[in-house]
């Protein structure tokens, strides 16, 4: 294993962990990821949502969630028209700011907009800047050969950004590390949704995203460490009414926003950042570990608006996930200018109004900074449900 | 000059019989409406009506019943609607116009159109999957997603017998394959495979001729308008893909444009400058917007649109009859592939045909509607500006929604654009010869 890049939180306290990782989150330098190239690592940058990550970890390469940042897109705004989401530019500008430099850049055809980047990308970078065609039609009889056929293909250009070829078992240890991941994060969101006064929303919120910032061997430890002191943690429970955040696929709202709910409710499920947790069950590293990670993504997934698929209608889902975490009401969020989240905001509430399910439907944007407004309309969302 | 046209029963024949086939489209699609028949609801960009013309299905495009709406100025109306109903001002304009469609029970200003019995998308446009699944849960419908994979990196495309185009076919392949086994239940009849050679031989012809259509327009005085010409010819390749009626216009329509060439008939524009036109037209204030041009001079000789709006066609493939369902999912393929190329590497294409259709100027015109058209162009804009000297035009509107379209402030910018273009000619006519 190389030299560590995430070391602030060792040795400390679990506030000062926390804080560690909320200083990371916050950096809109992405010193993790200038430490790995100082270190003579190679960086795959992969945008939002789903990406099978174990591809690039195990040919050495640090996986890097292309997540947007809290920054002005100053370079980026030329590139792009009018009328898009937030993320896409604050991408593309600390690549163009060299922020964050790669050696590979993966967009997925997710919505209109985003399948766009690899392009726009390839247009202004010398290295390979490509699409990963993850299926559409997931029920098709053909789909995890399709997809195992694919992430060959993604193998073999990232073996050759990495310089070494990348055998069976080095694609087992890496679904192993993964698998490790995977059940820390569930691990997380059992407190959230059994005891969430032992972590509020944003302190879970940058549990999760840093894993996108470091390999995924140090999001293990810092997990490993974290979560027995949150269980144990002296906090009492309040009296808040348990909500559901939906909408955060992709453009992720601000932490500052995150906190303001954190004040307010307790969110005991939510979406941020959901393709780091997309695969819901460990992934079997077995014969053809390329096989194995296609079907997960078919058949062991979550959901998203960004997706289609029959044996996942997406409001039932939300429904499952409500009733799953017991939850009061849910907040129907969707990023500025977002296609598919608007549109599936009409589907949520419409499946929560049939069940009698109180939601609050509305818009955020990364870069906002004032949230009065929008606090108190949640305040009073929040007052309006304890006093029905 | 002499100013009478020779054999006016062919000049202007592909706008008036395109408008007469449109007519009776419609009429049939009220006809089978009132009926309680079935019809397939697809999309421009891989409508597999090759298929579902085998089965009888009558395809209803929602693409162009919207358009119909801001063509006749009634859009507002359907907004207003849906937005009523909960569907965001950010979203798709056409989307929602449909929605509103819906909700009147299929009327539209040209008529009516019939439920759904399945919806046939691909994915070469992400909120077309969005779209089906409105329908999905209104009708409880099949939605069939025809997943066709695109071009994964600029510049890089692969060819029949590579492992990564075999592995997409083999997907097109297998869903074409479950598509078959979806209509069959959906009407109860069975596939017919001499059906689907006879829709695919029209195909082909089809597309020979839309090809050799597009290129017959680097003629000089340039035959047809590429913006409001073509959208005509664009809704016949699409509304009648597969069948003989559509086959006899595009023969037709090629034997016009060979006339027109040979005789130097042009549009109706005295042609000063070739233009070319990215993205999708303001239909909101179609004919004016038009104008906007053609007052100086400006005439439409290409556009993507035309590429990726007939879904490929514009390449030419002719399937091999002898294999249908492999040649179909090779096809469809190669074609849908090429038309999401359209959008997102048409800067690579627009090099390429700049010489040959001597293009004074390129016009880009995002759209508030259509993140896929519109997503890239400005930074393709800044490429092609890198690459190339020619003159280029960026201006935003919408193809739906009136809101959004600022007439006054795209004609002081095209305005602007030609008197630069002027200027720049005039001292290069001035500037003495090296």
């Amino acid at each position: 294993m190389k030299e560590r890049i995430f070391d602030s939180w060792r040795g400390k306290s679990l506030e000062e962990a926390l804080g560690a990782c909320r200083d990371l989150v916050e950096d809109t330098t992405f010193p993790t990821v200038k430490k790995w190239r100082q270190g003579g690592g190679k960086v795959a940058g992969h945008f939002q949502v789903y990406f099978p990550e174990e591809i690039v970890h195990a040919a050495g390469m640090l996986p890097f969630k292309v997540r947007g940042a809290a920054v002005e897109p100053t370079n980026a705004d030329s590139h792009f028209g009018s009328y898009l989401c937030s993320i896409l530019k604050t991408s593309l500008q600390i690549a163009l700011t060299k922020t964050v430099e790669l050696d590979l850049f993966v967009s997925h055809p997710i919505c209109d907009a985003a399948r766009n980047l690899a392009a726009i990308w390839g247009r202004n970078f010398a290295y390979p800047c490509q699409i990963l065609y993850l299926p559409q039609n997931p029920n098709s009889s053909r789909s995890a050969a399709y997809l195992r056929g694919e992430y060959d293909r993604l193998l073999r250009t990232v073996s050759e950004i990495a310089g070494r070829k990348v055998s069976a078992d080095d694609l087992r240890r890496s679904i192993a590390v993964f698998n490790e991941n995977r059940a820390l994060l569930r691990g997380l969101y059992d407190i959230k949704r059994q005891a969430p006064w032992l972590v509020t929303a944003d302190e879970a919120y940058c549990l999760v995203s840093v894993g996108g910032l470091i390999p995924r061997e140090e999001h293990n430890e810092l997990l490993d460490s974290v979560l027995p002191r949150l269980r144990e943690r002296g906090a009492k429970p309040e009296d808040r009414t348990r909500v559901v955040f939906e909408g955060a696929f992709c453009e992720q709202p601000p932490l500052d926003l995150v906190r303001m709910l954190g004040r307010t409710c307790y969110v005991v499920d939510d979406d941020f950042l959901i393709g780091l947790r997309y695969l819901t069950s460990d992934v079997p590293a077995g014969a053809d570990p390329l096989a194995d990670l296609a079907h997960a993504y078919i058949s062991r997934s979550t959901y998203s608006p960004v997706q289609h698929d029959n044996d996942k209608p997406k409001e039932l889902m939300l429904l499952e996930r409500v009733k799953r975490a017991r939850a009061d009401a849910v907040i129907v969020a969707a990023a500025k200018m977002c296609e598919p989240g608007l549109e599936e905001q009409v589907a949520y509430t419409a499946a929560l109004d049939e069940k009698g399910i109180p939601f609050f439907v509305t818009e955020f944007e990364e870069n906002m900074t004032s949230f009065e407004q929008l606090e108190t309309q949640v305040e009073t969302f929040l007052e309006n449900l304890l006093f029905a | 000059m002499d100013t009478q046209i020779a054999h006016p029963e062919i000049v202007g024949r592909g706008n008036r019989d395109g408008a007469q086939l449109f007519r009776e489209w419609f009429e049939g699609l009220s006809k089978t409406a009132e009926d309680g028949g079935q019809a397939a609801y697809v999309f421009v960009m891989g409508s597999l009506n090759e298929i579902l013309n085998t089965f009888d299905l009558p395809v209803v495009f929602p693409e162009i019943n919207s358009l119909q709406t801001a063509v006749r100025r009634v859009a507002h109306e359907f907004l207003d609607q849906a937005e009523d109903l909960g569907y965001s001002p950010d979203i798709c304009g056409y989307v929602k116009a449909d929605v509103a469609l819906q909700h009147r029970g299929g009327a539209h200003p040209m008529g009516r159109v019939p439920k759904p019995a399945l919806a046939v998308l691909t994915n070469a446009c992400n909120t077309y999957i969005k779209w089906a699944e409105i329908w999905e849960r209104m009708y409880k419908c099949p939605v069939f997603t025809m997943d066709i994979p695109g071009t994964r990196q600029g510049g890089v495309v692969t060819k029949p017998g590579e492992l990564d185009f075999e592995n997409d076919r083999g997907y097109v392949e297998a869903q074409i394959r479950e598509l078959i086994l979806l209509c069959e239940k959906t009407t109860g009849r069975k596939f017919d495979i001499d059906r689907l050679r006879e829709t695919m031989r029209h195909a082909n012809e089809m597309s020979a001729c839309w090809k050799r259509v597009i290129e017959l327009n680097r003629s000089r005085p340039s035959l047809f308008n590429a913006l409001t010409d073509g959208t005509i010819y664009l809704g016949v390749a699409n509304g009648f893909r597969g069948t003989p009626a559509g086959a006899r216009y595009f023969r037709e329509l090629v034997e016009e444009m060979e006339y027109k060439a040979a005789h130097k008939i042009g549009t109706l524009t005295d042609e000063k400058y070739r233009l070319v036109f990215i993205g999708v037209p303001c239909y909101p204030i179609f004919r004016r917007f038009n104008e906007l041009f053609t007052q100086w001079g400006g005439t439409f000789v290409n556009s993507s649109y035309l590429w990726f709006a007939s879904g490929g066609l514009n390449l030419g493939h002719q399937y091999d009859l002898a294999r249908p369902i492999e040649s179909l999912a090779e096809g469809v393929l190669i074609s849908v592939r090429d038309a999401m190329d359209s959008m997102f590497h048409q800067d690579r294409m627009i090099e390429d045909i700049l010489e040959d259709f001597h293009v004074d100027g390129v016009i880009y015109h995002p759209i508030k509607s259509c993140r896929t058209v519109s997503t890239g162009l400005a930074d393709a804009r800044r490429h092609l500006g890198r690459r190339s000297a020619v003159d280029s035009l960026f201006i935003e509107s919408d193809l739906m929604d009136k809101r959004v379209v600022s007439e006054a402030q795209m004609k002081n910018r095209i305005d602007a654009f030609f008197e630069g273009l002027t200027a720049r000619r005039g001292r290069a006519k001035a500037a003495p010869a090296a």
